[in-house]
């Protein structure tokens, strides 16, 4: 499959690629991993007259924890997730995301601001980026504005992104003590899309009652999903199995998928009731329940 | 038309330089620019890994990439393989191990298995699997490629070994 014709830009800098971008509005696309958006030019769904091809440049690819957050560069791979200490460490949430995301070869190249910046509620960033309470950063012309996560994800890959903006970092607040994640996502087949999928972040008390929650699904609606029930239903309770239990059907309840080749509306709600509990008991165990 | 543009790479050792169009896959630059067909392309959608090239030390499914964006890299192809006209170990064990039977996905599985190797000389079974699971094989069940990758392993582990008393 022949992609369309388009003409290729490779800037050096974040202004230079904010420039091209403004002169070429909506007819730009940024070209970082590459691994959504060229499929798409290859069917011929997306067919940007330009590429801003910015994978040149420097200082865009890091994973470091500076005031209060882990920083994720504009430009870092998935396979950099995975492969870095402080992730595996300290973030176990975000390996598991990474490990179930396509395959070695797209995550040798596909990036994690491009996961989230995509917009498809299929992809799996979105879900653990909400669960963590993430921020983003965008840059534009007049420099960076921060958006907080739950208000990046409009509609079906629409995001708060302004053309001529860039995705420039993704900033998750370094856990306190007692805190764990998890992520669980069902899919028929290596590098498959989330059938369903459910992260969980959890903060602890001393008591071990939950002190803060964040819950979020993917691929079950036209955005990801918040699962706000059952987060306000868990704050200040312990993690047991009741109610575990009953967390999981309220995001179960809250999920709005529609029936597809990877099974019917109700088996997904059933799916995510499951996952999410799963994905807690994982979260408290690793929070030092 | 769109503008075209310089691509220079390093390919198999060797400097290579064309005029594209930056809408030519790294595929059929690879392919038909420079006339090197050992890497295939399976299914052309970014699922089978038949295309999967080495760029830069990193597998990379060359059917999902612009030639453009390859400029000024380094690229392996299954060509690159053969040194001073001796099998890879890993070919050597594709063959001794029946690691194929049609051969379509072999040279994207021949590279997956080069750069786990490098990165990681005595994987387990489950490493295997997880280093190959970007790549589709509808003959063998894979088991036999697993079998292929151990095979090379362990004969790359002796060569160091031989090298070791040698000095």
């Amino acid at each position: 499959m022949i992609p369309p014709a388009f003409e290729y830009m490779r800037p050096n800098t974040i202004p230079e690629a904010i420039a091209l971008l403004q002169q070429h509005g909506e007819d730009a696309k940024i070209l970082s991993g590459g691994q959504s958006l060229i499929p798409m030019m290859k069917l011929r769904i997306a067919r940007p007259a330009y590429l801003v091809d910015i994978n040149r440049i420097s200082g865009l690819s890091y994973i470091k924890e500076e005031r209060g957050f882990l920083r994720i560069g504009g430009l870092t791979r998935e396979a950099e997730l995975e492969s870095s200490p402080l992730v595996r460490l300290k973030y176990p949430i975000l390996l598991d995301t990474a490990h179930v995301i396509a395959d070695p070869q797209v995550r040798n190249l596909a990036t994690v601001a491009g996961n989230l910046a995509h917009g498809d509620p299929a992809n799996d960033h979105p879900a653990t980026m909400i669960a963590l309470g993430a921020q983003v950063v965008a840059t534009g012309s007049a420099g960076e504005r921060i958006i907080p996560i739950e208000e990046f994800f409009l509609s079906l890959f629409s995001t708060a992104l302004q053309p001529g903006e860039i995705l420039t970092e993704i900033r998750v607040p370094v856990p306190t003590v007692k805190s764990g994640g998890a992520y669980f996502k069902l899919e028929r087949k290596v590098g498959d899309f989330a059938t369903a999928a459910v992260a969980a972040q959890v903060t602890l008390d001393a008591s071990g009652a939950v002190q803060k929650v964040g819950i979020a699904l993917t691929n079950v609606g036209p955005t990801p999903i918040k699962a706000k029930k059952a987060e306000d239903f868990l704050r200040g309770k312990k993690l047991d199995e009741a109610n575990v239990r009953q967390a999981g059907q309220l995001a179960g309840d809250e999920a709005q998928p529609s029936s597809d080749l990877r099974g019917p509306a109700e088996y997904k709600k059933g799916l995510v009731k499951e996952l999410a509990k799963r994905a807690l008991s994982r979260a408290a165990e690793r929070a030092g329940r | 038309m769109a503008t075209k543009q310089m691509v220079r790479v390093k390919v198999n050792g060797r400097d290579r330089e064309a005029q594209v169009e930056p809408r030519l896959l790294l595929v059929h630059f690879i392919r038909e620019v420079l006339q090197l067909t050992g890497t295939h392309i399976g299914c052309d959608t970014s699922h089978c890994g038949a295309c999967t090239v080495v760029l830069n030390g990193k597998t990379v499914k060359s059917c999902t990439m612009f030639a453009v964006q390859a400029d000024g890299g380094e690229i392996l192809t299954v060509e690159g393989l053969m040194q001073n006209g001796n099998l890879h170990p890993l070919q050597e064990g594709f063959k001794q191990e029946h690691g194929l039977q049609c051969g379509f996905c072999t040279p994207g599985m021949l590279m997956s298995s080069y750069v786990l190797l490098h990165n990681n000389p005595n994987p387990s079974e489950e490493e295997i699997r997880r280093g190959i699971s970007g790549n589709l094989c509808r003959c063998t069940g894979y088991q036999n490629i697993v079998g292929a990758v151990q095979f090379a392993s362990a004969k790359i582990e002796q060569g160091k070994m031989a090298e070791g008393v040698a000095k």
